[in-house]
C-alpha cells in the first residue's frame, strides 16, 4: 500500500501548552484510518494541521512524498485534501445542492461540472430528495450528511472527518459509519476519521491512530488496539470492549 | 402620492447602492468600510474632472477609476489586515478614509465645488399629470439593472456562489478550496463599481462636491444595513428603501412646524421598528458570523 498522506515529527505548541509532539501519522491509499484518544488528546488540532488550518511548530507534512506544511487551506483543497468540522457549517442561506457545488467550483471546477458531481454526490448519500432545500431548513442528522456529501464533491484524495457522528443517536450513528464506507468504497480514497464512538470506530477503520495528550500511544489494527492494557487506561475505564 | 413614491424609490435606490456595497465587505471579511465614503467622494471628483466628455463616457471613467481605488485599498491597507480583529478593522478603514479626505482637499480645497453633469437629464416629463425627473427614472432603472446583476453575478457564476458562501462561512469556504484573495477582490471591486454609480447620481442629485461629501451617505448606508438587518446581503437593500420611505413620507406630510424634526423623527421610527424587530426587518436571528 503506497503512502498517501503522511506527518514528521510534528508538533504544535500554544504557548506552553503542547498540542501535538512529534507526532508521525501515516494515511494509505484507500485506507481508512481511525484517530481516537481522550478529550484534549490533540485529535482536532492535528486534523487542522492535516487540512491547513494550523501551522505546525515542528514538522512536516507530506502528500504523495511531497512536502505541504506551508501550503494553505485552499490549495490543500485543491491538491485533493477535503474536510469536515465537528460543527457541520453548512451554508445556512444556500440549497444542499448549492452547497455541493461550492466545494467543486471551489477547487477550480466549472458550474457545469459542479452541477454534475454535486447530484451524484447527493445521490450516493440518498440526499437527491433535499437537493433543493435550503440547507437551515434541514433537520440536523439530515444536514450532517450533507456536510459529509459536500466534503466528497469535489473527489479528493484524502477525506478528514471530524466527528461525523457527533450528536447522533446510535442508528444513525450506525448508518453513518455505513456512509463512510460507501464513499470509501466509491472514491476509494483515504479517509482519516476522528470518532468519540469507539465502537463505531474499531468496526469502521482499517487501522487505528491513538492519541493522548498529544503523543501517540499506539498505531494498530482495531483488534490490537481494542485489547491494548495501555489504550484502555488512557480511556479510564470508557468502555472500549465492543 | 405616487410622486412621493417615486422620490422614495430614487432615494432609497442610492442608498441601496450604498449599503450594498458596505454590507458585501461587512459580510464576506467582517470589515465596516468606513473608507467607503471616500470611494464616493474619489468618484464625485472624477465625475468633476472628465466633466465635458460625453456623459457615458465620464460615468465609465469614473467607475473605472473608483474600482481601481477600491482595489488599492484592498492591496495596499485591508489584505495585510486581513484576518485581524473587526475592530482593527475599522480603525484601518477609518485612517484610510482621513488619508483619502486629507489628499482631496489638498489637491482641491476645502470650498463646495459646484457640477452640472447630467445637462438633458435634469428636466422632468409629464406623465398623467405628475412631474417625473429623467433623473430620478434613471436612478431607479438604473440600480435595478444593477441589483438584478448583482444576484445574477451572486447566483449563477462560479466566483458569485464562492463569494456566497464566504460570506457565510469564510472559513468553511477556504476549507473547500475557496481562494480569499479572488473572493475578497471581487467583492472590493463590485463594492466600488456601486460606490462610483452611487457617486455619479448622488453628484446628479445635488451638484455640489466637497471633501467630505462621503460621510453623510456613508453613515446613512450604515443605518439602512442596520434596519434592514445583518447576516443577510438583501436585507441592507431593504432597509434602505424603507430609510428612504421613511424619510420622504415624512417630508411630504409633516405639517410646516414640525419639519425641523424630520431627522429624529426617521430615527425615532427606526428605534421603533429596531425595537419590534431587534434584527433588523429582514435579518437573521443569529446575526453575524465573522
Amino acid at each position: 500500500m503506497s503512502l498517501l498522506l503522511r506527518t514528521r515529527q510534528l508538533s504544535v505548541r500554544f504557548g506552553g501548552l503542547c498540542a501535538l509532539d512529534g507526532v508521525e501519522l501515516e494515511l494509505g491509499a484507500g485506507e481508512i484510518l481511525g484517530l481516537i484518544g481522550p478529550n484534549g488528546a490533540g485529535k482536532t488540532t492535528l486534523l487542522n494541521v492535516l487540512s491547513g488550518f494550523q501551522r505546525p511548530t515542528v514538522g512536516e507534512v507530506e502528500l504523495d512524498g511531497r512536502t505541504i506544511t506551508r501550503w494553505d487551506a485552499p490549495r490543500r483543497a485543491r491538491a485533493g485534501i477535503s474536510r469536515t468540522f465537528q460543527d457541520v457549517r453548512l451554508f445556512e442561506e444556500m440549497s444542499v445542492q448549492e452547497n455541493c457545488e461550492v466545494a467543486v467550483v471551489g477547487c477550480g471546477g466549472r458550474r457545469s461540472t459542479a452541477r454534475t458531481q454535486a447530484t451524484q454526490a447527493l445521490e450516493l448519500l440518498d440526499l437527491q430528495g433535499s437537493a433543493h432545500v435550503l440547507a437551515r431548513d434541514l433537520p440536523y442528522g439530515l444536514q450532517r450528511r450533507v456536510g459529509l456529501a459536500r466534503a466528497l464533491c469535489a473527489r479528493p484524495r484524502v477525506l478528514l472527518l471530524d466527528e461525523p457522528a457527533a450528536g447522533l443517536n446510535d442508528d444513525e450513528s450506525a448508518a453513518m459509519a455505513e456512509t463512510v464506507r460507501a464513499i470509501h468504497a466509491e472514491l476509494g480514497c483515504g479517509v482519516v476519521v476522528i470518532e468519540h464512538d469507539v465502537r463505531m470506530i474499531l468496526g469502521l477503520s482499517h487501522r487505528v491512530h491513538v492519541l493522548d495528550h498529544g503523543v501517540t500511544l499506539r498505531v494498530g489494527s482495531p483488534d490490537e488496539i481494542r485489547t491494548d492494557p495501555d489504550v484502555v487506561t488512557a480511556y479510564l475505564g470508557e468502555e472500549v470492549h465492543a | 402620492m405616487a410622486q412621493n413614491l417615486i422620490n422614495a424609490l430614487s432615494l432609497g435606490s442610492l442608498y441601496a447602492l450604498i449599503a450594498l456595497g458596505i454590507a458585501l465587505l461587512f459580510s464576506i471579511m467582517g470589515l465596516i468600510n468606513f473608507a467607503h465614503g471616500e470611494l464616493i467622494t474619489i468618484g464625485g471628483y472624477t465625475l468633476l474632472a472628465f466633466h465635458g466628455l460625453p456623459l457615458a463616457v465620464a460615468v465609465a471613467l469614473t467607475v473605472a477609476v473608483v474600482v481601481a481605488a477600491a482595489l488599492t485599498m484592498e492591496r495596499l491597507a485591508f489584505r495585510p489586515a486581513r484576518g485581524a480583529s473587526g475592530e482593527t478593522l475599522l480603525m484601518t478603514s477609518f485612517a484610510l478614509s482621513l488619508l483619502v479626505q486629507g489628499g482631496v482637499l489638498l489637491k482641491e480645497g476645502a470650498d463646495p465645488q459646484s457640477v452640472n453633469v447630467l445637462g438633458s437629464l435634469g428636466a422632468s416629463v409629464d406623465v398623467g399629470g405628475m412631474t417625473i425627473g429623467k433623473l430620478d427614472v434613471a436612478i431607479i432603472g438604473v440600480t435595478g439593472v444593477l441589483l438584478i446583476g448583482l444576484a445574477w453575478f451572486l447566483r449563477a457564476t462560479p466566483l458569485g456562489v464562492q463569494m456566497r458562501a464566504a460570506a457565510e462561512d469564510f472559513t468553511m469556504a477556504r476549507a473547500l478550496g475557496v481562494r480569499a484573495d479572488r473572493v475578497v477582490a471581487t467583492a472590493f471591486g463590485v463594492s466600488g463599481a456601486f460606490a462610483a454609480v452611487a457617486a455619479v447620481f448622488l453628484v446628479a442629485r445635488t451638484g455640489t462636491l466637497t471633501p467630505s461629501m462621503g460621510l453623510t451617505p456613508v453613515l446613512l448606508g450604515f443605518v439602512a444595513i442596520v434596519l434592514g438587518g445583518l447576516g443577510r446581503l438583501w436585507a441592507a437593500a431593504i432597509g434602505a428603501y424603507v430609510l428612504a420611505l421613511l424619510s420622504v413620507m415624512l417630508q411630504a406630510y409633516l405639517p410646516t412646524g414640525l419639519a425641523a424634526y424630520r431627522d429624529a423623527l426617521v430615527y425615532l421610527g427606526i428605534i421603533v421598528i429596531l425595537l419590534f424587530r431587534p434584527h433588523g426587518i429582514a435579518g437573521r436571528p443569529q446575526g453575524v458570523r465573522v
